[in-house]
């Protein structure tokens, strides 16, 4: 296949406009993805700091910093910025930049939308931050926000966080109605589907659980509001209604939610493993029907995070084999990837770096999380560091290295420059000491008996507090280093091939580095 | 974008299958409702009254333990007792217990019981064919009144099951029911005429099939 | 590919910070003060020790599959190295392979299953208790409710507000002491009631490995039983609002003898209390008693100086109600305040302690009414 890339050789295309509303107006699925990733990193950072709160204020026993209600504020708000502002559009804004290119399509397949639905987003976010500003603080009942505590005893800013999470929630669910178009209407002839590469397959899954489980959320919110001013009782039981009820609708779409934030990490791992092995990646089609049966088995579990709740014995029973078996296709996933390793030719440059760091640290989440599962034990588990251990092993270390390792793999095609790669190594084992530091003593604390979502706590799990604060930071600030890494190569660097990676495959190494601001208006052919 | 055709079709399917979603969200309510009411989940029990069958048959060499609890909520200050705190009942048997309610507050108040039974297993079992939470009780300010319960535990109560709590917690709705003019009304919650109270003094708890089907007919 | 591995850096940037990294938690850990615990605690209740070694059945499985996949794994990056300059094999799939990494997971987990279950029906079978207790949960507070007993209180924190604010030393039982702890019988079968007065708690002692949500207008079930005397200290596992980090929970088994002595003093000490609600009170007798509940039931979200949160809960200092409109503050004492946090007091205090806590809060902060509100007065409003 040819490059057909140079943008002053394409007929009636231009590029991009000057100034601010390049990026106003702009549809250009490069420009939005590169919007959304800033916007994710900004709300990183942002989510971070309510982050290093949390751990000041538990560095020690004692309230040192924050009064109680400010710091449920602030778990609440970590947890609803970190979900839906920092991993789902850093993952939109990774679909936005690489599927076109992956499947070879010109652009995304409503481009009009995609402007729109990240444009969301900043007010979004404003609307939700603000309530903290506002009488009587801003969200303090969590991220799961459990009714009644986020009805009834809600402070009045409740009814701009419901605003805003329906706002987030049209955001997601219009990227999704785009992600699939895009995949399934704009692939280049003869990519056929089980021709596609992983993060193209991986995001057609969550675009199709985005779909079916935002909604039910946004139905969960109406239901509050509704609850909250206009007299119903969906939740209220002094009304014929029922707190579990909630519980049950929230963890509906919370539990594909879950997936919906690392199903797209698997497509990108699948990506930098073969690549720095220098060797195809193994079970291709076993991945894929892995990650669609991990993707249907994620609507039949919600109530393992309700094991205390009272379920009947039986649904207790279902509910555990249920989620016991997702450890099977995720066990095989882990497998693949470690078959694609062996009897590779291995180099570790930061991608691959993150790539195996994620595999190794993702794999302990899911070893806590099928503990987790057992519901017997889980009801020593449940609600404690323990699961706070177990989400963060899988989100930060999963979902967050994930899209580090895919924004290092897949920079110098974005800027046309490599990343500082010695400064990159640094980022990589500052991160993961940082992690490791800071979520591995949350193992012991819960199970040493310490409550999640508490501002203080007993003198027995002050020592491993005091080292998963300083991990925290450790791990905060290096994020930093990663601010100066982007920066330095968007400006400048050593110039990047087309394909920077020996080992790499696919449309998107085809196009120049940087990619030009219009790419395969001639669809590419695939044999 | 030579050909939009393909994503108008993707996109109003998508379009449609989020609305669908949405409206799934609340159909979850009801699924939900019935799925408490086939398995009693929670401990939910069914809020219509148990429409009687004929032909219960009084089990006479079994005994449950059937225990009220009686909880107000949050900002519900009304005192709220039952009779007794647990009977000793043959399934099968038609029983009553009354409940007694006091307003002590300044202004008129309306109340909702909401129950729950609990092992939740036996929750299905537990018939009611008169409860005072199938309805809302409005007190004046002092006023007080007696409540009434009849129920009957199913026969067909699994057999590891000895006891069945009954927990009633009282809810304060005025804010969120205006306050009705049943004010000439005070004490009749329900359809039961206040002179068949004397029927049942605190002794004889426990009455027979056959009468009640007699104090049936009378309303 | 080559340009990018004068990565040197990567090794001695890891083995710089491992060294500060041992060094930092050497230092953490010569300072410690408390035991350092590290797993779940077996406890003193059959279903804890099933708990505990179903725990740590599946802990070692996990670390048995971690140890040979990272294995696998490692070996590959040691001995698979580019920098080997080894040629990479070209296998990609294996339907075989695929096959037998599906099933021998599934069997282990079928494995896991079994006991798994068999704990399980064993933690919902509530039949046959000898002691039935209530527990309801308060925002931020335990209600406790022998139901055979006749007994009925209320349980609080302790520690004072000095130790959570760094003022004074913290004590061992820090934020894990109550002022009445829930008393229980070793060796019966205890079932527990548990349900809400607001939003949901959830009851937890590890030791028992019991824990449930306690759902306003719901009741679920539990039980234990406690195969050694002992002071048991666990916390409150659901969030429910402010003080969700300050309600704990601690329980006390005894054996038969000294629970049947504790029983009989509970009564013993009923009969006391409702005799002085009889006697005279003074308007010092009323604002010390007064301070005591304004301290348990109040200060948490008026605050201990009277002046509320600005936005969330109002001040009690200076304001009308506490100032001028006597009925309306003992009303609002009494019964509570629809649609916000205040409670209705009057079903959770017994006339004394209603009489000295609006007593108090009509004369503390230069609120200085001179008014004395008396247990007979609340008497005679709540009609009894």
């Amino acid at each position: 296949m040819n490059d057909m890339t140079q943008p002053e050789l394409m007929h009636g295309h231009h590029g991009p406009a000057r100034g601010i509303t390049r990026w106003i107006y702009t549809t250009n699925h490069k420009d939005i993805g590169t919007l959304y990733l800033w916007f994710s990193f900004a709300m990183f950072l942002i989510g971070g700091c309510m982050a290093l709160v949390i751990r000041s204020e538990l560095f020690q026993p004692g309230l040192q910093l924050v009064q109680p209600e400010f710091f449920n504020q602030m778990t609440t708000m970590h947890g609803l910025i970190m979900v839906f502002g920092a991993v789902m559009p850093a993952f939109v804004g990774l679909a936005n930049w690489m599927i076109p290119l992956m499947v070879g399509a010109p652009d995304m397949a409503l481009p009009r939308m995609n402007n729109l639905s990240f444009w969301i987003l900043p007010f979004a976010f404003a609307m939700l931050l603000s309530t903290l500003l506002m009488e009587g603080g801003g969200p303090n009942f969590g991220w799961t926000f459990y009714a009644p505590l986020s009805t009834t005893y809600a402070p009045p800013s409740v009814t701009f966080f419901i605003f805003s999470v329906h706002m987030m929630g049209i955001s997601s669910i219009m990227g999704a109605i785009n992600v699939i178009a895009t995949i399934l209407n704009m692939r280049a002839p003869g990519m056929t589907m089980m021709k596609m590469p992983l993060f193209v397959w991986t995001w057609l899954i969550t675009a199709f659980l985005l779909i079916a489980v935002m909604p039910v959320l946004a139905g969960v919110i109406t239901m509050m509001l509704m609850d909250i001013h206009f007299g119903t009782s969906f939740f209220d039981a002094g009304g014929g209604g029922d707190p579990v009820l909630f519980q049950h609708l929230f963890w509906f779409f919370g539990h594909p939610e879950v997936y919906i934030m690392i199903l797209p990490a698997f497509g990108i791992i699948s990506h930098i493993v073969p690549t720095f092995s220098r060797k195809r990646l193994f079970g291709y089609a076993s991945m894929v029907y892995a990650t669609a049966s991990i993707a249907l088995l994620s609507f039949v579990v919600w109530a393992h995070h309700m094991f205390t709740v009272g379920l009947p014995l039986a649904g207790e029973l279902f509910f555990m084999y249920s989620t016991m078996l997702i450890a099977v296709p995720t066990g095989v996933k882990v497998f693949n990837w470690i078959s694609t390793m062996f009897r590779g030719a291995i180099s570790f440059e930061t991608p691959m770096l993150f790539a195996i760091g994620f595999i190794v640290l993702f794999t302990i989440g899911g070893f806590s999380g099928l503990m987790l599962a057992i519901s017997p034990a889980d009801f020593q588990y449940h609600d404690t560091y323990f699961v706070v251990a177990h989400f963060h092993y899988v989100l930060v270390p999963g979902a967050v290295f994930s899209i580090i390792a895919g924004a290092y793999y897949w920079l110098p095609k974005w800027t046309g420059h490599m990343y500082d790669e010695r400064l990159g190594q640094w980022h990589f084992w500052l991160s993961m000491v940082g992690v490791n530091l800071t979520f591995f003593p949350m193992h012991f604390i819960g199970l040493a008996g310490m409550p999640r979502r508490i501002p203080d706590y007993a003198l027995q799990f002050a020592d491993f507090n005091m080292i998963a604060s300083i991990g925290g930071f450790l791990f905060g600030f290096s994020q930093l280093l990663f601010l100066y890494i982007v920066i330095k190569c968007v400006k400048g660097g050593q110039k990047a091939e087309d394909k920077p990676w020996e080992g790499a495959e696919g449309l998107e190494w085809q196009v120049a580095s940087p990619a030009p601001y219009h790419t395969f208006a001639q669809p590419p052919r695939i044999d | 974008m030579k050909d939009q055709n393909p994503h108008k079709t993707t996109v109003s399917k998508l379009v449609l299958a989020t609305l669908g979603m949405f409206l799934f969200g609340f159909l979850l309510v009801p699924l939900y409702d019935v799925f408490c009411d086939i398995t009693g989940l929670n401990g939910k029990v069914s809020n219509t009254a148990y429409v009687e069958k004929e032909g219960f048959t009084i089990d006479p060499n079994r005994k449950v333990t059937v225990q009220f609890l009686t909880n107000t909520n949050a900002n519900m200050n009304w005192l709220f007792e039952a009779e007794a705190r647990s009977i000793q009942v043959h399934p099968g048997e038609l029983t009553r217990v009354s409940f007694s309610v006091v307003n002590p507050s300044l202004k008129r108040m309306t109340a909702q019981a909401v129950p729950s039974v609990s092992p939740s297993e036996g929750a299905e079992y537990l018939l009611k064919t008169q409860c005072f939470c199938f309805e809302q009780q409005e007190l004046n300010p002092g006023a007080s009144q007696q409540m009434t319960l009849l129920f009957r535990v199913d026969p067909q109560l699994p057999d590891h099951i000895s006891t069945l709590t009954l927990a009633y917690t009282l809810f304060d709705i005025s804010s969120t029911r205006p306050v009705s003019s049943i004010a000439e009304r005070p004490g009749t919650y329900s359809g039961f005429p206040a002179a068949t109270d004397s029927l049942f003094t605190s002794q004889s708890l426990l009455i027979s099939h056959a009468q009640t089907l007699r104090l049936a007919g009378g309303y | 590919m080559d340009k990018l591995r004068d990565s040197g850096s990567g090794p001695r940037a890891q083995g710089l910070i491992l060294t500060t990294l041992f060094a930092s938690s050497a230092l953490v850990a010569s300072t410690a003060k408390a035991d350092w615990e590290l797993n779940m605690p077996v406890g003193v209740t059959e279903i804890s020790q099933s708990v505990y070694s179903l725990h740590m059945i599946i802990f070692w499985i996990c670390v048995v599959i971690a140890v040979i996949v990272f294995g696998v794994m490692f070996w590959s990056i040691f001995h698979h190295r580019k920098s080997k300059g080894v040629k990479p094999a070209s296998f990609h799939e294996s339907t075989t392979v695929e096959i037998i990494w599906t099933v021998i997971p599934l069997l282990i987990l079928v494995g896991m299953a079994v006991p798994a279950t068999a704990t399980l029906r064993q933690m919902y079978d509530t039949s046959d208790a000898e002691v039935d207790i209530q527990i309801t949960g308060y925002q931020w507070k335990w209600r406790y409710q022998y139901l055979n007993e006749e007994i009925d209180f209320f349980s609080n924190l302790t520690t004072p507000k000095e130790q959570i604010e760094n003022q004074a030393e913290k004590t061992d039982t820090y934020l894990l002491e109550v002022d009445n702890p829930l008393v229980l019988p070793v060796g019966k079968k205890v079932r527990f009631l548990l349900t809400s007065n607001d939003v949901i708690h959830s009851w937890w002692i590890p030791d028992f490995a019991v824990k449930k949500d306690a759902i306003p207008g719901f009741i679920n079930e539990a039980w234990t039983k406690i195969d050694k005397p002992g002071t048991y200290r666990g916390q409150c596992a659901e969030l429910c609002g402010k003080d969700h980090g300050f309600m704990p929970i601690v329980v006390v088994a005894m054996n038969d003898d000294d629970y049947a002595a504790w029983v009989a003093q509970q009564q013993t000490a009923k009969q006391a209390k409702a005799a002085s609600a009889e006697k005279e009170w003074t308007l010092a007798e009323l604002m010390t008693k007064g301070e005591q509940v304004y301290n348990t039931a109040c200060a948490a979200c008026h605050q201990a100086n009277g002046m509320g949160i600005p936005g969330a809960f109002p001040a009690l200092k200076g304001s009308p109600m506490a100032t001028q409109d006597k009925a309306g503050h003992i009303n609002i004492v009494l019964n509570g305040k629809a649609g916000t946090a205040m409670a209705a007091y009057g079903s959770q205090f017994d006339a004394v302690d209603l009489a000295a806590v609006i007593t108090y809060e009509r004369n503390a902060w230069g609120n200085d009414t001179g008014e004395i509100v008396t247990p007979q007065d609340i008497k005679q409003i709540q009609g009894q």
